[in-house]
């Protein structure tokens, strides 16, 4: 491949001094991970780099905290870690960001070329394993090559669908005499995204919205991964179309605003739900029809036409065959679309009204808001919630794992920007928060960064409050602890009548019979980080308050929250979402079902 | 269920069979044969594919596969305004009295005997689908010993070419 030279040939230096000054022309300010023998000459240049390398205690807390750093700052997340099982153990936060499509680079150390396939020490066959959960993956056992691949691996990671890749590089490529080459440009004639929307599609989009009755905007993460969330605003504005916007798109709608129904799905509000459901058109932008959102397909919006944009074109008619597909970066085709909506009102004089359907789905807003019974003693999870988003207010980062704390936040948080929710969507990963939030908050430490936590997830990766700790990254965590695996508890509740199998973790008080094992708040103290207690509503503010204003340590309160408390409203796994329920064996009742 | 021929250009580097062969895996693709070889530009291969699919995943098969970075192009051929070949070896029993037979066989086919024992020939043949399986059939009662088949390969009728435009994007290839 021959690439034109921007600078004139460097000196001769190792492959691993290469790999640095490449990520350093990358862009690169940070990067998350933990040497070993593959990797380990790679340490060594990157000890002298402007780029500042975050030690983490387990690989998997590198990946999510790449995640983590992506998502807060739009930029390309770096994990970086050894052969063999440093690079096994980034397979989770590999898997994680290509379901949620977050832009990460995972630099792996791989044994000496020349003996690969020899079940070395510390082989795995890492782009083998993770040839199914990225976007692209590299194996380099050229040293020349590695500043070609790394410029490809970024520009991959980050333009079309962002996504994970994976680059592999074998020990004596990192030893290896070269000289250090950045491509000017990249030829990659297989990869080749389509940002721009096609002109006829966008007319009939136009068309159909002007001709629809009931209307939908279906937003999803997307429009966010887009910057998108300012033009969306402009076109439902424009339309008066309600919007409804999916786990990962909490954010890119203010929850505020009068048109937003919140957030549709197996948790999803009844106004949203019902919403989708009674629709006549469904203008699905930078969403996929995750059966999380749409319950048995066969089922879903059955009267509802489909106009659905996304970058990759995979994703359309997928799940929902779509009646007007549009390829295109979400920002793109909402820009196109409001140009050709405003150019129909003029010259057609054609404007769609959806003034009976509005005031429908904005009645079912107002009868149907998330609500909860508070228990008669103890601390409900919502309520905490509840006060932290506003004592925290929407200039915070949240950050979820995966479960019952997930779609709490998820609900009770006031989310009115884009970029303020960090969670596990797709993958369902637990133990995301923890390293996730660190990510966040290096990337971008003047944000304060609230991890908010179940007791199961926060167990799988609090070790990274010692990097927080050490590294001074101070987040702060809520641990929603309802002493088990809440969100597999509620449905051993529901659907395995309370036969509570294997979801205690004796996280919680004696009083309920648990050991407090851990105890969260002595565990944060071990870190080296603020650990706060807090087990009844009368001090709920207080001791908020107390972890907001402590800025220069890592903070963890323990919520010790009542444990039967469950996520509503809920469309059981399998059914329809007309089957949905606001609380057990209640459904809501629908009035004026004609129209 | 219905077969379709994909033509599938890509670029020779390593690990794009293992790529295309664990996508099919993961979404649950059939594929019922598969067939790679170099092109006249040596830095493009092309793949064969056949799936059993009905016309919706067919759609999702190509979308998938026009997603990995190293897939240049895909062409669904239809057979009707394309050619298909396969080529089999048929390894089958023969003694004095069958021989002749056996010999009269090949002929029909128009397959051509490329190496005799005393008591086997073997047969190369090529064509269709269709045409190895009636051939096939006819030789049943003689005594298949042994067969190797390769994947279907396919070329479009006509003078168009669906390497000329791919070809030029390629960086080092002759076109470029």
């Amino acid at each position: 491949m021959d690439r034109e030279m921007t600078e004139p040939p460097a000196e001769t230096i190792t492959g691993a001094q290469s790999l640095v000054r490449a990520l350093e022309r990358a862009g690169v300010d940070t990067i998350f991970g933990i040497p070993g023998g593959a990797i380990l000459p790679a340490y060594d240049p990157l000890f002298d780099s402007s780029i500042r390398h975050v030690l983490v205690r387990h690989e998997q807390g590198a990946g999510h905290a790449a995640e983590g750093y992506a998502l807060e700052t739009g930029k390309v997340g770096v994990c970086m870690a050894t052969s063999g099982p440093g690079a096994t153990n980034l397979v989770t936060a590999i898997a994680d960001a290509y379901l949620d499509s977050v832009p990460i680079v995972a630099v792996t150390g791989q044994v000496a070329s020349g003996v690969i396939g020899s079940d070395a020490f510390q082989e795995a066959d890492i782009r083998g394993i993770t040839m199914p959960i990225t976007k692209h993956s590299y194996l380099v056992t050229d040293a020349d090559e590695i500043p070609g691949v790394i410029a490809e691996a970024f520009h991959i990671a980050s333009t079309g669908r962002p996504g994970p890749v994976l680059v592999d590089i074998s020990k004596d490529a990192l030893q290896a005499s070269t000289t250090f080459r950045w491509p000017s440009e990249l030829a990659m004639p297989g990869y080749r995204p389509t940002s721009r929307p096609h002109n006829k599609q966008i007319r009939e989009a136009a068309r159909l919205i002007a001709e629809a009755t009931k209307p939908v905007l279906y937003v999803g993460g997307g429009v966010i991964k887009s910057d998108a969330a300012a033009e969306l605003k402009m076109l439902a504005e424009l339309t008066q179309i309600p919007v409804v916007t999916t786990l990962m798109a909490r954010g890119a709608f203010p929850d505020s605003h009068e048109l937003h129904l919140g957030m549709p799905g197996m948790h999803g509000t009844v106004a949203a739900v019902a919403g989708l459901q009674r629709s006549d058109l469904l203008i699905t932008l930078g969403a996929r029809f995750d059966d999380r959102v749409t319950g048995t397909l066969e089922s879903f919006a059955p009267n509802a036409k489909v106009i659905h944009a996304d970058i990759d074109p995979a994703e359309i008619s997928k799940n929902r065959a779509a009646d007007v597909p549009i390829v295109g970066d979400a920002r793109e085709v909402i820009a196109d679309l409001i140009r050709a909506l405003q150019k129909q009102t003029e010259e057609d004089e054609l404007t769609g009204e959806y003034g009976a359907w509005r005031q429908y789905v904005l009645g079912l807003k107002r009868k149907f808001q998330p609500a909860y019974d508070k228990p008669a003693k103890g601390l409900a999870p919502q309520t905490v919630v509840e006060r932290l988003s506003a004592i925290a207010g929407p200039d915070a980062t949240y950050v979820a794992g995966v479960g019952q704390h997930q779609m709490w936040a998820a609900h009770y948080i006031d989310f009115e920007r884009p970029r303020q929710w960090l969670n596990s969507g797709g993958a369902g990963t637990m133990g995301y928060a923890v390293p996730a939030a660190m990510g966040a908050k290096a990337g971008n430490p003047d944000r304060v960064v609230w991890a908010i936590d179940g007791d199961g997830c926060f167990q799988m990766t609090n070790q990274e409050l010692a990097t927080c700790a050490i590294e001074g990254i101070p987040i702060k965590v809520a641990v929603i602890n309802n002493s088990s695996l809440g969100m597999v508890r509620q449905w051993q509740t529901l659907f395995y009548e309370g036969r509570y199998s294997n979801t205690d973790l004796h996280t919680g008080p004696e009083a309920i019979g648990a050991r407090r094992l851990p105890d969260f708040v002595k565990l944060a103290d071990a870190y080296g980080c603020v650990g706060l207690r807090c087990e009844s509503e009368d001090d709920l503010d207080d001791v908020i308050a107390k972890a907001m204003s402590i800025n220069d340590v890592p903070v963890v309160i323990d919520f010790v929250v009542e444990r039967d408390a469950m996520v509503w409203p809920m469309v059981a796994a399998g059914t329809s979402n007309d089957d949905i329920k606001i609380a057990r064996d209640l459904a809501p009742e629908w009035e004026d079902d004609d129209l | 269920m219905s077969s379709h021929t994909l033509s599938v250009l890509v670029e020779n580097k390593p690990g794009v069979l293992a790529r295309v062969s664990s996508l099919f895996m993961r979404r649950g693709f059939n594929i019922e044969s598969l067939a790679v070889g170099p092109t006249e530009i040596p830095e493009i291969s092309r793949m064969t594919i056949v799936v059993n699919v009905e016309s919706l995943p067919l759609e999702q098969v190509t979308k998938q596969l026009n997603k990995l970075v190293n897939v240049l192009k895909i062409v669904e051929l239809d057979s009707t305004s394309a050619v298909e070949r396969e080529l089999m070896l048929i390894k089958v029993k023969t003694d004095l009295q069958t021989r002749g037979q056996v010999l009269e066989t090949v002929q029909l086919f128009r397959a051509k005997v490329v190496d005799v024992a005393q008591d086997s020939v073997t047969i190369e043949a090529t064509g269709d689908a269709g045409k190895l399986a009636a051939m096939l059939n006819v030789l049943e009662p003689f005594g298949i010993r042994e067969i190797a088949q390769s994947g279907r390969v396919a070329i479009g009728r006509g003078s168009r070419s669906i390497t000329d435009r791919t070809l030029r994007a390629v960086p080092g290839s002759q076109a470029g």
